[in-house]
């Protein structure tokens, strides 16, 4: 079950790759997106995760619980969710540079110390 | 000495009721500002704020009950933080931390008893409403894999000094009986269905309903009959239909029993589900603008409010409890969380979090009355919840 959910999450993961290329190519996400993702991230990802990325419904997803997780993973879970839980996949309103950005922000530290 | 600072004491005492003069508690609430971990005191009869509470913790997620005498406020925090707040004096009147992560809680019939709901530790934890201090620790299920236990969503208070909550890795409902002391009795219902996400008390406190997020249905549980287990309901409401993403969970607890129906959210369909309250079958899905969070009923039950998960969430819908046509849909700000009645429905009081403000409507004219400024508001809270069963 868990290897067949991978297998669907890595497919997916390649087919919007391939779907989004002409959005791979563009730029990262301008200081007013970053903006919005940011705020974006503290109060809707943290109504989930909490306010401070430790946790709630949604695991903690700060920078210690975050450690060892890879980039690929994070950014397939937020683009496509992760069926039998509560979280949704965020295609629909986040497109990949904005997820790229998200999840580095996060393995960065968020909010930073 | 010690009498010296006893009448130095008693003097303060004399000089702060000096400068403050009598007045009731029963037209107060509180606005939750998450961000920065405070509360704002509102008044309804004048439609203003009074103050500002600070020192809360993480307030993501709070909620608020009230003492019976309604002079007290008890916010649970997320960061596990159990708040008494004195509304008279406008502070912190005792603060622990019971908890690393909860949910919310609830009073107890007689108000002796407070119980807090917590994601981890998973279970629930009861205290002694004056002094805050513990009187009960019941941790919930174990994960199979002995990670940790399974989280608690939903914890209302039930008639007869009971409380109920449901858990939400382990799919069952649990009913505390504190009516022969403590510790208390404990009753287990086991599979009601897959994550129970929160759960509702219907007005005279017979009907605990839990939604589930992990299935189209709910589960619901006469406490007239507890023996009787639970039944579901709604089953399959979705049947067929692609379920949209969903970005926040919705809530169940308020009256969203109107008369002889009741409105629910939908989980993953942009639809108020319509129930009629004697066989609990579906009469009615409402379509409407968004993924649905909070659905309440105006106190006279003529209309339901229902706001919106994000990317809908700067609407606002009103439903026509009869003819179950929308009557308004206003758009009163960037991300509206929350909505709260006056205990007799002349007021609609509504939290806009990026517009940094609270705004009162006249639910009757569904005109705005008053805007005042609030830092991330998130619930606002009556103190007539004090005397309102499941609140």
């Amino acid at each position: 079950m868990t290897v067949s959910r991978h297998a669907v999450s890595r497919l997916g993961l390649a087919l919007a790759s391939f779907l989004l290329i002409p959005t791979a190519l563009a730029t990262a996400p301008d200081a007013q997106r970053q903006a919005q993702l940011e705020h974006l991230l503290v109060q809707d990802c943290g109504s989930c995760h909490g306010l401070r990325m430790t946790g709630g419904l949604g695991p903690a997803i700060t920078r210690a619980a975050l450690a060892g997780k890879s980039r690929d993973s994070l950014i397939a879970t937020i683009t496509h969710g992760r069926p039998g839980t509560a979280m949704p996949g965020w295609n629909a309103l986040l497109d990949e540079q904005d997820i790229i950005w998200l999840v580095e922000l996060l393995l960065e530290g968020y909010p930073k110390p | 000495m010690t009498r010296s600072l006893m009448l130095l004491a008693a003097a303060g005492m004399l000089c702060a009721c000096a400068q403050q003069p009598l007045r009731g508690t029963g037209d107060l609430g509180v606005v939750v500002e998450r961000a920065s971990g405070s509360l704002q005191l509102i008044e309804s009869s004048t439609m203003t704020s009074l103050g500002r509470i600070e020192g809360l913790g993480d307030l993501s997620h709070a909620s608020v009950v009230f003492s019976r005498d309604q002079r007290f406020a008890y916010v649970f925090g997320r960061d596990g933080g159990l708040t008494k707040v004195d509304l008279l004096r406008q502070r912190i009147d005792k603060r622990v931390i019971q908890g690393g992560n909860s949910i919310g809680g609830a009073i107890s019939q007689d108000g002796s008893l407070i119980a807090v709901g917590n994601y981890e530790p998973g279970g629930v934890k009861v205290f002694d409403a004056d002094t805050l201090e513990q009187v009960a620790d019941i941790p919930a299920t174990p994960m199979p894999d002995g990670s940790r236990n399974s989280r608690v969503v939903g914890v209302t208070d039930v008639p007869g000094q009971r409380f109920i909550y449901s858990l939400f890795d382990t799919g069952e409902t649990w009913l505390l009986d504190f009516s022969d002391g403590r510790p208390p009795q404990i009753t287990r219902f086991e599979n009601i269905g897959n994550q129970p996400y929160d759960a509702l008390l219907t007005p005279e406190g017979r009907y605990y309903i839990a939604g589930l997020f992990g299935e189209d249905g709910m589960a619901k549980m006469d406490l007239w009959h507890p023996e009787r287990g639970v039944e579901r309901i709604l089953d399959g409401y979705g049947r067929g239909q692609q379920k949209l993403p969903v970005y926040k969970m919705p809530h169940l607890e308020g009256w969203t029993v109107a008369g002889n129906q009741t409105f629910v959210p939908a989980i993953g369909q942009h639809r108020v589900l319509v129930m009629d309250s004697e066989n609990w079958q579906q009469t009615d899905a409402i379509d409407v603008a968004g993924q649905p969070i909070f659905v309440m009923a105006r106190p006279d039950a003529r209309q339901i409010w229902v706001n919106f998960a994000h990317p809908d969430n700067g609407k606002v819908q009103v439903i026509d409890s009869e003819t179950h046509q929308i009557i308004a849909t206003l758009e009163p700000g960037p991300a509206v969380l929350h909505m709260e009645f006056t205990a007799r429905g002349d007021q609609l009081w509504l939290s806009v979090r990026d517009g940094g403000e609270i705004q009162v409507w006249d639910p009757y004219t569904l005109k705005l009355l008053e805007r005042l400024p609030a830092e991330s508001p998130s619930g606002i809270f009556f103190s007539s919840r004090a005397h309102e069963t499941g609140l």
